[in-house]
Order: structure tokens, then C-alpha cells, then sequence
């Protein structure tokens, strides 16, 4: 049963709630694919960790062999490549690792490397195994990391898979939601939360993903993101309170659940309502 | 024109909260919102006027035509982006495609064509001498380094002699993030004083110290945790970067953004810190760079 939990803005309790849920259902995987600010492992404090570095293809040039026909630079179509001073130039940063410049070469004088871009780290935290891409600082993608940890938890795939996704509505996103089985919403009480609600309320409806929302730091009084549900008739899960206690035991990294009875039966019930859920839509759609 | 770009790491620090007090305070002629992933300046800035809108194409991406097929497979055996499958005929996911084009190269048929796609929407409003720029991206979509880099030519060619320019900054390190701090004169880093906040702050000064941007710092609800904001300030003291500002939490600052107010709007704690850090960020921001300019 994978799980991914979403927000759009950033900063509205994705890892609290991802964190909290794996940590309340027994035997869980937690995978933190916000691979630019990793931060669930910051919480797990994993141990007897294993680390595997992530590489991509990137072109390198013989320019013994190169005649600087500059077929290469003209196929390019993301600019990586450039003939100056009879020598061609590679960006690393900007190649997109697609291939084609070799495929074009008429002479061989391209080969590939590989290149580190960041790692996966896998390790436990009492019975939750606990996975964590990580994105070299400069780098400007993380989709190879986030395809890799997916890849990696393949093998639990009967046990609960809780998925930390990263913010905004963009590729990476979809990434994480593509073999979902159920994607969780957490929407803060303001106009901006709300804004960045309906992108991610978008994304889930064009991959017809089942999903349902957590209010975060609910406030008695006027909420716009439960508004916003209501009046859309979407399924709200649950609310957490804004509360001092949570938000200091959770700016020290702490894991409520394992921290407070309160907030164990919180996240819980919350666990409970998901899998209901998830079955309910496997029943219907089988 | 100094650039000033607000940046944090982590989301939901206060970023937004943070540059439309700037624009408020500094009445900037120019300023943009470069998260274009999930853009919100606009909801709090309020504009009075409508948009000139334009369609923003990404690059092409791959079109089979399903008539020309022979169903030959190379095109997903060279695809390293798993962007082809097999319905009924070889199809095209525009999600994954990265429109690099090595399937239109392999095709021995023909059957392959790149084709333009839009994939964001850049805004900009021109009102009494004051020009904002922004955008969206589609979703899904993964060109966002060049939609920000859009963002910022549009708001440069409209306000070339603004004398600073505020730029509200995406969460995170990478293409949008790396895109925006190109050009910029300085970096205002909003932290939060949780110990994903310090992990995520470290990371973006890490990664804007690549630029070799002028950065500071300011710890956005610095009282929820005392600890960790001493954290960040021996950080600054340990790295030589300026600490500009404590901002108190404020309940007063969530009913100002929900009214579309800026925190400066009403009188208020939070307010009136942001007023301080924007005098000192100010100040350094326009202070000479030592050594040669460009």
C-alpha cells in the first residue's frame, strides 16, 4: 500500500504527517523523496545505515578524435554542448544524460561517464525502515534519486509505504504520485495554502488518484483550506490542532507519536481512516 | 538595478510574508515571484489592474503518428526517459518526454515529429510606474529553471532603471532555485528554528555560496524555539554571514495574509520586526561590493 503525501506549498506539515503515520503503523516503510530538503531522516535518526551513490551519464569528449563537425552541439536540444576555441565544451550541469549526441557522432569521439549526483541512504528507526534521497547541493535534478528510491522499496511493496513528497506541482511531484496507491492532501489555514491546494487538488484529479486532505495547524475559527474542501465535497481525514506542544517537540525533530499518547492516537486514527480508505477503492475499482 | 532574492530551503518559512512587506516598504518599482511552481505573491500584492498574459513554451516534446508507425520499437529501446509506450499503437507520456529528441533521431520511418507545447503562462502587470512579474507552470511539468529565468528577463526588460528589485524566491536547491540566483546582487536566507529549518538553511547557503552571492539571514518565528534560533545565529557568526533580523511569531501576521494585507499593513509585532530587517537588509544590499565591479 503506497501512500503519498503532498501539500503544493511547501513548509504545511508534509513530513509531519508522513513521519508520524509511518511511525504509528507497525512495519512501515517511510521514503523522503524531497531530495533538494531531506528532513524525515532528521526525525527517524536512522541507524545501521547503507549508502549508494546516484549517478547519471554524461558525455565525455575525445578531442583527439573530434573533427568539430558540431553535429553533436547542433542535436542538442537542452544546450549542453558547445564548439569553441577547437574544442568541444560539456556542461555537465545542464545534460540532460538523453544519449543522443553520441548516437549523432560520426566519428565516436563521445563516450559516457558516469557522474555522481547525489545518494540513497536506507536504514532503520525502531520497525520503520526508513529511506532518504539525498541531492548533491548544485545539482539541478533529483529525478534519477527519487526514481532510484522508489526502485529501491520496491521490495516491501506489502507493507505500508509512506511517501514524503517534495513541494510544488511539478515533475518531480508527479514522480512520487505515479504508482500511488492513495495520495494525502495537507492543507494549511490560509490563503496561500489554499492557493497551493487547489494545484496539487488539480494534479491528484488528472492522474485519478484517489486522495483525501489533513488540515495542519487548525486554529478555532475561520479555516479557508476546510472551506475549500467543503465546499468541493472533498474528503477531509482529519485536522491536527495548532498546538505548542506539537510544534516544539516537532521543531526539535522529534516523532509525536512516539513522544505522546495524544498524538499517538491521533495519527492512528488517522492510519485507520486511510486504509479504509484504500480498500474501499481497491473493492471498487477490482 | 540591485536584485535582492529571498530564498529559504525549506517551505513555508515565510518567504512570500517576508517580500511583500519589502515591496510594501520599499515601494519597489520592480519585483517578481520566481516560485513558479506554486506562485502566491500575486494574491497579496494587490493588483488593480489585469495581466498581460503570454503563453510560455517549454521545449518541444515527441509526437508519433500512428499511421507512419511500423512499429519497429526503437524509439522506446533509445528513450532513456521510459517516455514510450505500447496502447494500442507506440504513444508518447508528454509527462516524461524531456523532448530530447532521440526518437525523432532513430525513427527509420519518419513517423516521429518534436512539437511545440506550452507549459506555463507568464503574467505581467504594469501599473503607475510599477511593473510585476510572474508565472505558472503546468503541472507536472519540468522546465521550471526556464520559466524563471523568463520571469526575470520580463521583469528586466519593463523596469530597467528601477533602482532595486525584490524576487520571491522557489523552496528548495535546484533548477528553479539555481535559476533565480543567477544575476542577483543578494540573497536574504528565511529561516525557521526547527532542526529541518537549520538542515534546509545550510543546504541553501551551501548551494547560493556556489554563486558567490552576498547572503544573509533572518530567523522568521524565532521565539517558537530559542534553542535552535541560538542554533542559527552561531551558525551566521561561524560562516561570517549577517543575521538581519528575529521575527517574533505573530498570530496577528496569519489574519493579515488572510485578508490580503502585507504585515507591514497592520500594526504588529511581526510587522514592526520586519520593518527593522528590511532598513538592515537594505543597507547591504546597497552598499558598494568591494573590489572591481563588472
Amino acid at each position: 500500500m503506497k501512500i503519498a503525501v503532498l501539500s503544493g506549498k511547501g513548509g504545511t506539515g508534509k513530513t509531519l504527517v508522513s513521519v508520524n503515520l509511518a511511525a504509528a503503523a507497525e512495519d512501515s516503510i517511510y521514503i523522503d523523496c524531497d531530495v533538494e530538503e531531506p528532513n524525515g531522516h532528521l526525525f527517524f535518526k536512522p541507524k545501521d545505515l547503507v549508502e549508494e551513490d546516484v549517478t547519471v551519464k554524461i558525455p565525455e569528449v575525445d578531442n583527439q578524435l573530434c573533427n568539430g563537425c558540431k553535429k553533436c552541439v547542433e542535436f542538442c536540444r537542452f544546450n549542453a554542448l558547445a564548439y569553441a576555441k577547437d574544442r568541444l565544451i560539456v556542461f555537465d550541469d545542464i545534460c540532460h544524460s538523453c544519449g543522443g549526441c553520441m548516437m549523432v557522432c560520426p566519428v565516436k569521439a563521445l563516450t559516457e561517464k558516469d557522474k555522481s549526483i547525489g545518494k540513497v541512504q536506507m536504514g532503520r528507526s525502531e520497525d520503520v525502515q526508513v529511506y532518504t534521497g539525498i541531492l548533491n547541493t548544485g545539482e539541478p535534478s533529483g529525478i534519477p534519486i527519487i526514481e532510484r528510491l522508489l526502485e529501491e522499496s520496491k521490495a516491501g511493496d506489502d507493507k505500508i509505504i509512506l511517501i514524503d513528497s517534495p513541494p510544488g506541482s511539478s515533475c518531480t511531484v508527479m514522480e512520487t504520485i505515479r504508482d500511488a496507491d492513495y495520495c494525502i492532501l495537507v492543507a494549511e489555514p490560509t490563503v496561500f495554502g489554499v492557493h497551493n491546494l487547489n494545484m496539487v487538488y488539480e494534479l491528484v484529479q488528472l492522474f485519478k488518484k484517489p486522495f483525501g486532505v489533513v488540515l495542519n495547524k487548525s486554529l478555532e475559527g475561520e479555516n479557508p483550506a476546510e472551506d475549500f474542501c467543503l465546499e468541493r465535497g472533498i474528503n477531509i481525514l482529519g485536522k491536527i490542532p495548532f498546538d505548542s506542544e506539537l510544534g516544539t517537540l516537532n521543531s526539535n525533530a522529534e516523532i509525536v507519536v512516539r513522544k505522546s499518547e495524544k498524538y499517538k492516537e491521533l495519527f492512528t486514527d488517522l492510519l485507520d481512516r486511510v486504509k479504509k480508505e484504500v480498500r474501499h477503492e481497491t473493492t471498487t475499482n477490482s | 538595478m540591485k536584485q535582492l532574492l529571498i530564498l529559504s530551503g525549506k517551505g513555508g518559512t515565510g518567504k512570500t510574508t517576508i517580500a511583500s512587506a519589502f515591496i510594501k516598504l520599499s515601494d519597489a518599482r520592480a519585483y517578481a515571484d520566481c516560485d513558479v511552481d506554486a506562485p502566491n505573491l500575486h494574491l497579496i500584492t494587490d493588483q488593480e489592474i489585469e495581466a498581460e498574459k503570454s503563453d510560455y513554451y517549454a521545449l518541444q516534446k515527441a509526437e508519433i503518428n500512428p499511421d507512419l508507425c511500423i512499429d519497429c520499437d526503437l524509439c522506446k529501446q533509445s528513450c532513456r526517459f521510459n517516455a514510450i509506450y505500447v496502447d494500442d499503437s507506440y504513444r508518447v507520456d508528454p509527462f516524461a518526454c524531456e523532448g530530447c529528441a532521440v526518437c525523432e533521431l532513430v525513427c527509420p520511418v519518419g513517423a516521429i515529429t518534436m512539437e511545440d507545447t506550452v507549459a506555463g503562462e507568464l503574467a505581467l502587470y504594469k501599473n503607475k510606474g510599477k511593473v510585476f512579474s510572474t508565472a505558472h507552470l503546468k503541472m507536472g511539468e519540468g522546465t521550471s529553471g526556464l520559466l524563471v529565468t523568463e520571469v526575470k528577463k520580463q521583469m528586466h526588460s519593463e523596469a530597467k532603471d528601477a533602482e532595486f528589485a525584490i524576487i520571491d524566491g522557489s523552496p528548495g536547491i535546484g533548477c528553479p532555485v539555481i535559476a533565480s540566483l543567477s544575476g542577483v546582487d543578494m540573497v536574504l536566507v528565511v529561516a525557521e528554528p526547527s532542526i529541518s529549518g537549520i538542515s534546509d538553511m545550510e543546504r541553501i547557503i551551501k548551494t547560493a555560496s556556489r554563486f558567490g552571492t552576498k547572503t544573509a539571514v533572518c530567523v522568521n518565528k524565532y521565539d517558537t524555539n530559542i534553542e535552535n534560533t541560538k542554533k542559527i545565529e552561531e551558525y551566521c557568526r561561524e560562516k561570517g554571514l549577517a543575521l538581519v533580523g528575529k521575527i517574533p511569531f505573530d498570530s496577528q501576521a496569519v489574519k493579515a495574509i488572510n485578508m490580503g494585507k502585507t504585515i507591514v499593513d497592520v500594526d504588529c509585532s511581526s510587522g514592526r520586526a520586519t520593518r527593522e530587517l528590511y532598513e538592515k537588509t537594505r543597507k547591504i544590499l546597497l552598499e558598494e561590493q568591494e573590489g572591481p565591479s563588472l
